[in-house]
């Protein structure tokens, strides 16, 4: 089983290397490029265990160790059953 | 007062650290290996700048896994002195023993040069030999140095003084020119709010002797070694 974790900035923080892709857009051309925010992606092999423990444990080790709650949100998704 | 400087893999101001405090200031210090459980001792645990683990994921995030961080967590508990020197800052962000956390400088730059920064607070266990509004000349060697906390936390740690040091320029004026790293209201050093943990992203050791340039980083390490 497969899983991917993204995490990303919280809206209320400021992402300068976001600000900077976007920019570098913007002098390409892509004017219509409204904003960019920069993340980072996880993809996690697992074994295969039960549904309520994965949705308890991938919320678990996104919050302690993958993504710092303070300034970072994250989202997951299972991507290989 | 017996220092421990603890060393990570990717630790790289240990040896800068240990020589200031033992050498220069002239305390009994030793190392303390991450992987050990034991504190040796200590009366005051040093986190060293550097790049702890590569600053593989977030800066500072996985030596806070390390074991002996067990042992520190519970010092600081106990009300022990530590301190955080830039990435021993972030390491204490990460482990949660002071608020906030740190974003990539604000021109997305590793700054490296001497700063300015402001005593604000000189009612503490880390600044008491210093006086109020003045100015230290001190080295900064850092990327994610961006000061972040939340609106009310931040509202809280100025409630509390828990302020040490600001960016400011040469004359202690703050400007958005002096604060090279875009940190939250100028924030250089902070601390807990029950004063014995502190964090700070310049480096006092590298202002520890007036060969290396300024010796202003010793007002903390003095602070630190006699009673407030």
């Amino acid at each position: 089983m497969k899983v991917r974790i993204l995490v990303s900035f919280k809206d209320s923080v400021l992402d300068p290397q976001g600000q900077t892709v976007k920019n570098a857009l913007h002098t390409l051309g892509y004017g219509f490029i409204k904003d960019v925010r920069q993340g980072k992606v996880f993809e996690i092999d697992l074994k295969d265990i039960p549904r309520g423990e994965l949705e308890k444990a991938i919320p678990e080790i996104s919050d302690k160790v993958l993504a710092n709650p303070i300034i970072e949100k994250f989202t997951w998704q299972i991507i290989e059953e | 007062m017996k220092f421990g400087v603890v060393v990570f893999p990717g630790s790289n101001c240990d040896f800068d650290t240990f020589h200031a405090l033992k050498d220069v200031v002239g305390q009994p210090t030793t190392y303390l290996w991450h992987k050990d459980h034991d504190l040796k001792g200590v009366d005051c645990v040093v986190l060293p700048g550097g790049f702890s683990y590569g600053d593989y994921l977030r800066s500072g995030a996985i030596a806070r896994f390390s074991p002996l961080m067990r042992e520190v967590r519970d010092f600081a508990d106990r009300g022990g002195l530590v301190l955080g020197i830039c990435n021993g800052f972030q390491v204490l962000l990460e482990l949660g023993l002071l608020p906030g956390a740190m974003l990539r400088n604000k021109n997305l730059k590793f700054l490296c040069r001497f700063v300015h920064i402001r005593i604000e607070n000189n009612r503490t266990r880390f600044s008491h030999k210093g006086k109020k509004g003045q100015v230290l000349k001190i080295p900064i060697a850092h990327f994610d140095g961006n000061y972040y906390a939340p609106p009310q936390v931040l509202e809280e740690i100025e409630k509390n003084k828990q302020v040490l040091f600001r960016y400011t320029d040469e004359k202690g004026r703050l400007n958005e020119e002096a604060n090279v790293n875009g940190s939250l209201n100028c924030i250089a050093g902070l601390m807990n709010k029950q004063g014995n943990v502190m964090g700070m992203m310049p480096h006092p050791e590298r202002a520890s002797e007036a060969l290396l340039g300024s010796s202003d980083g010793l007002v903390i390490f003095k602070s630190m070694i006699v009673k407030q």
